[in-house]
């Protein structure tokens, strides 16, 4: 595919790309969607955050990535009864295309191996690629809907149980889904839009000094893809390792009573429905404080991440004139006056 | 200037844009081209063909194409023969290198046009489907021909957005062809140019600004200006960029798009920063050119000065391609975008396909389509059980293949509909009617994911009627185009009638299965012509009434009178209309007589 455009040349759009990052440091808060207008670099932040995650281990050959030291039955010995060995590999950033079929995402029948050989065996599909990794989905409105009760499932229990066509499998798929949409196409469902741990919205930049700068680098990376992204390689690799300290660190990072009932009161204020946006809401702050180093949740972190965890789960009245954004503005001034 | 020179120049540029297109196919990406057949558009096409090397560079993208021929599928033939899926490649495939022509592309239905936009972008067709996965580069330009008449219908935004040229050739007479007809120049050697023209820093600095000025905000429109302004310095045999390519740039490229024409020269001083505010939908306000040139703080003032010219070139070039209408009227591209385009070209409801919903065992009797992967998959296991010794190594597999094994593709059943609201914005009680309205309206998108149902929003008032809200799915275009919706004047009740009609008769050609919901006291005063007059008014609504009832389109009437209107009762029954009184108009109250279904109640 060439050389994807750097994850550190991406012009302003910073939302978007907080967003993808937490969900990479923390997978389960629950990958990201992000809303917007057409040509908004959209896909372009996704494949670039492939090139930016650090490598994983994985046994080699494994159509489903599976961690060496926790392989799946039956992954860790190759056809020649010979353990498999353990390799590198980047972070798996799987596409679900427009007209992907159903055995093509969940996995079906070999049929070349059925035919020739008479075996039954299980061919790995999407899912199974994007273990251990990302599926991105372009234009969610505009996916199927059986796929889409497919996906919701699998992200669910992070397991594909395929029963077809004389099969019983079952792998891990756990993986962080990153959709793009454009609510010109029309509303998601609410069960996908809250399976969603993040919401952002992008827009065309609005200085023309950015927008330049966004076709000054275009241009430089099309004309030559190596050269510019040997440029902004340091910068990446700074971010990767950024990533891959706020790995370790995040899950020992203290987030004091106060900030907890900071995040009770937040959602209060929004009537958000049930504890998912609260506990997304508090471990993307967390994430965010172990992004910047620090080992310690601030009620700042908290305000700063509240409307990407927060504007897709607000009760929708239809009537209210005021759009998601407004209203966690709102809340939030409410809630951090006192 | 005069029609005629106008003509002129309307063709002049036309042809330049195939040329600029030829030099640089797969950067421009293509050109939406507005034209009904005729001599005008067949010389623009020959043209074309010339410049990028003949019928051999070109493909047919046929309307309704099929998600295996576009993206790759199987290979019928060969799969059955050999006992093995085998594939072939789609048309998106088969375009690497060269140009796609699509006829009708008003009718092309957003997933095809992503399909395309996608492979677009990437640069490659990604597949994943019926046993196969594979990702195929393929780069290539687009001709996008809209036939479309009417305003409102177009091409679907994300190929409009994508397509460096919008050519209109629509008014071009015979005779301004004919008399410009010398041979397009060989762009052979532009294009070897094309790839070692330089960038220009102050040329997109001023393109910038003045996109800025006529409210173009997409940085993809920077992209393309860019790709044309080069071509046409390689056209003119340079690699530097001067002010004429940056000016046919404008021309070209931000003229067709502009949203907005900026009232005056803007002062340096005067206008604030733009406030950003990272939402998409509302409308931005025209970036202050002026201003942001002063905070370039590396600039001189003589490069001040020169970025300053070089922008109002180009505005002003922007300013005369912005098209015009008959009247004289500037058209700006509104944010009212057109919702997913039309059906099949076949107008028998039978060929439309529902949305693909998995396969299922069946046989593909009655026009269902075979699942040939599926059927092999089922099929498979059980070959060593049914035919055990089937030839010798090497000899060709056969697969034997049962009634219960065949599987076949299942298209959703139902047929979305359209609900088409017409309101009564007049009077004194218009403003609440209308605010019920609005409320039934987005009470219905906002749960009509589930049925992917589309609602429109016409508004009587004054002399006639407007389509407020076209067909849309989207709660936020509806919040959007709803918002300060003003009424007074008289009711064109007529008119009104009529307008939900032609939407109406849109939707059926969709394969959508329209209903007009009528919301009015009963008070038609205004004629189908726009004079006053209540008993004209009223016959003129009755007449139109009836078209609704013989057409067969389901309908509701929704009575806001105090008391029953009897001409409301009447107009309902000429309608062959379910009648509903609602003194006290409530939008859940709406919401439920249009969910539960228009059958013509007994009165």
């Amino acid at each position: 595919m060439g050389q994807p455009f750097p994850f550190s040349a991406i012009v302003g759009q910073d939302d978007m790309k907080t967003a993808l990052l937490i969900a990479a440091v923390d997978p389960a808060i629950g990958g990201v969607l992000i809303i917007g207008d057409r040509g908004t670099g959209k896909s372009t932040a996704v494949r670039a955050l492939a090139g930016l995650l650090p490598e994983i281990d994985a046994v080699e050959g494994c159509p489903y990535n599976s961690d060496p030291s926790k392989p799946i039955a039956g992954a860790r010995v190759g056809d020649d009864g010979q353990p498999r060995a353990s390799r590198r590999i980047k972070v798996p950033v799987v596409d679900l295309p427009l007209g992907a079929t159903e055995d093509r995402v969940v996995g079906a029948l070999d049929l070349e191996k059925a035919l020739t050989s008479g075996v039954k065996a299980f061919e790995p599909g999407l899912l199974a690629r994007a273990n251990r990794g990302f599926l991105y989905i372009d234009e969610v409105n505009l996916l199927e809907d059986h796929i889409v009760d497919l996906l919701l499932d699998v992200a669910a229990t992070g397991e594909n149980v395929v029963e077809r066509e004389g099969l019983s499998v079952r792998h891990p798929a756990r993986f962080v889904l990153v959709g793009s949409g454009n609510p010109e196409e029309g509303e998601l469902r609410p069960q996908l839009l809250d399976r969603f741990g993040l919401a952002v919205e992008v827009a065309t930049p609005s200085s023309i000094d950015e927008r330049v700068e966004v076709v000054r680098r275009r241009d430089a990376y099309e004309r030559d893809p190596d050269a510019f992204a040997a440029r902004w390689a340091d910068e990446d690799l700074r971010l990767g390792d950024r990533v891959s300290a706020a790995r370790d660190l995040c899950h020992s990072i203290d987030v004091p009573d106060a900030v907890l009932i900071r995040a009770a009161e937040i959602c209060g204020a929004l009537g958000t429905d049930g504890l998912r946006g609260e506990l997304t809401l508090m471990r993307a702050a967390r994430v965010a404080a172990a992004l910047d180093g620090r080992d310690t949740v601030t009620l700042d972190d908290l305000r700063a991440i509240a409307p990407a965890a927060l504007r897709h789960r607000l009760r929708r009245d239809p009537l209210d004139e005021t759009g998601s954004g407004a209203r966690i503005e709102r809340a939030l001034a409410e809630t951090y006056k006192s | 200037m005069s029609r005629s020179g106008r003509e002129s120049d309307q063709w002049r540029d036309a042809k330049l844009a195939a040329a600029l297109f030829a030099i640089a196919p797969f950067d421009t990406r293509g050109v939406v081209l507005k034209a009904l057949p005729g001599p005008a558009r067949d010389a623009w096409l020959d043209d074309l063909a010339r410049l990028t090397g003949g019928p051999e560079a070109s493909r047919r993208i046929p309307l309704s194409i099929t998600h295996e021929r576009l993206i790759g599928g199987l290979d019928l033939a060969a799969t059955l023969s050999s006992g093995r899926a085998v594939f072939e490649s789609g048309i998106l495939e088969a375009l690497n290198g060269r140009i796609g022509v699509l006829a009708m592309a008003e009718r092309l239905e957003s997933w095809r046009a992503a399909t395309i936009a996608h492979a677009m972008d990437r640069c490659a067709v990604v597949i994943e489907r019926e046993g196969m996965s594979a990702v195929r580069p393929t780069r290539f330009g687009l001709i996008a021909i809209d036939e479309s008449c009417e305003d409102g219908d177009g091409v679907a935004p994300s190929l409009l957005d994508r397509l460096a040229f919008h050519v209109d050739l629509t008014g071009i007479p015979l005779r301004t062809v004919k008399q410009a007809n010398n041979p397009p120049a060989d762009v052979g050697d532009a294009r070897a140019l094309y790839r070692h023209v330089d960038h220009a820093e102050d040329i997109l600095m001023a393109m910038a600004q003045a996109a800025a000025a006529f409210g173009v905000h997409s940085t993809r429109a920077l992209i393309l200006a860019l790709a044309v302004a080069r071509a046409h310095a390689a056209l003119s045999g340079r690699t530097q960029l001067e002010e004429e390519d940056a000016v046919i740039a404008g021309r070209l490229v931000l003229g067709p798009r502009a949203t907005s024409i900026p009232d005056t020269a803007p002062q340096p001083d005067e206008r604030s920063e733009d406030n950003a505010d990272g939402d998409a939908i509302q409308p931005e306000e025209p970036c202050d050119p002026g201003h942001d040139a002063d905070d370039r703080d590396d600039t001189g003032p003589d490069d001040d000065a020169r970025l300053e010219d070089l922008t109002e070139l180009i505005v002003a070039a922007v300013d005369a391609a912005v098209p015009v209408d008959l009247d004289g009227t500037k058209r700006l591209v509104s944010r009212r975008s057109t919702g997913p385009g039309g059906g099949a070209g076949a107008k028998t409801a039978s060929r439309h396909r529902g949305r693909p919903i998995g396969v299922r065992p069946g046989t593909p009797a009655g026009g269902a389509r075979l699942a040939i992967v599926d059927t092999l998959r089922a099929a498979a296991p059980w070959q060593r059980v049914r035919q055990p010794s089937e030839g010798g190594e090497g000899s060709p597999r056969r697969i034997a293949v049962r009634r219960e094994d065949l599987r076949i593709k299942r298209f959703a059943d139902r047929t979305e509909s359209e609900t088409i609201f017409v309101v009564d914005a007049s009077g004194s009680s218009a403003m609440n009617r209308l605010a019920e309205a609005k409320g039934a309206v987005e009470y219905l998108l906002a749960d009509c994911y589930v049925r992917r149902d589309q609602v429109a929003l016409i508004a009587m008032r004054g002399r006639r009627a407007d389509l407020v809200l076209p067909p849309t799915r989207s709660l936020s275009r509806a919040k959007r185009l709803l918002a300060g919706l003003p009424g007074g004047g008289g009711t064109p009740m007529a008119s009104g009638i009529e307008a939900a009609l032609a939407l109406a008769d849109a939707a059926r050609r969709r394969g959508r299965q329209p209903v007009i919901v009528l919301l009015t006291d009963g008070a038609a005063n205004v004629a189908r012509d726009g004079t006053g007059g209540r008993s004209r008014a009223k016959a003129d609504a009755l007449t139109a009434a009836k078209y609704v009832r013989a057409n067969g389109i389901d309908a509701i009437l929704i009575d806001t009178a105090p008391r029953a209107s009897a001409f409301s009762a009447e107009l309902a029954g000429a309608m062959d209309a379910a009648y509903h009184a609602l003194p006290r108009l409530d939008a859940k109250a709406v919401q439920t007589i249009v969910r539960t279904g228009a059958r013509p109640m007994p009165r």
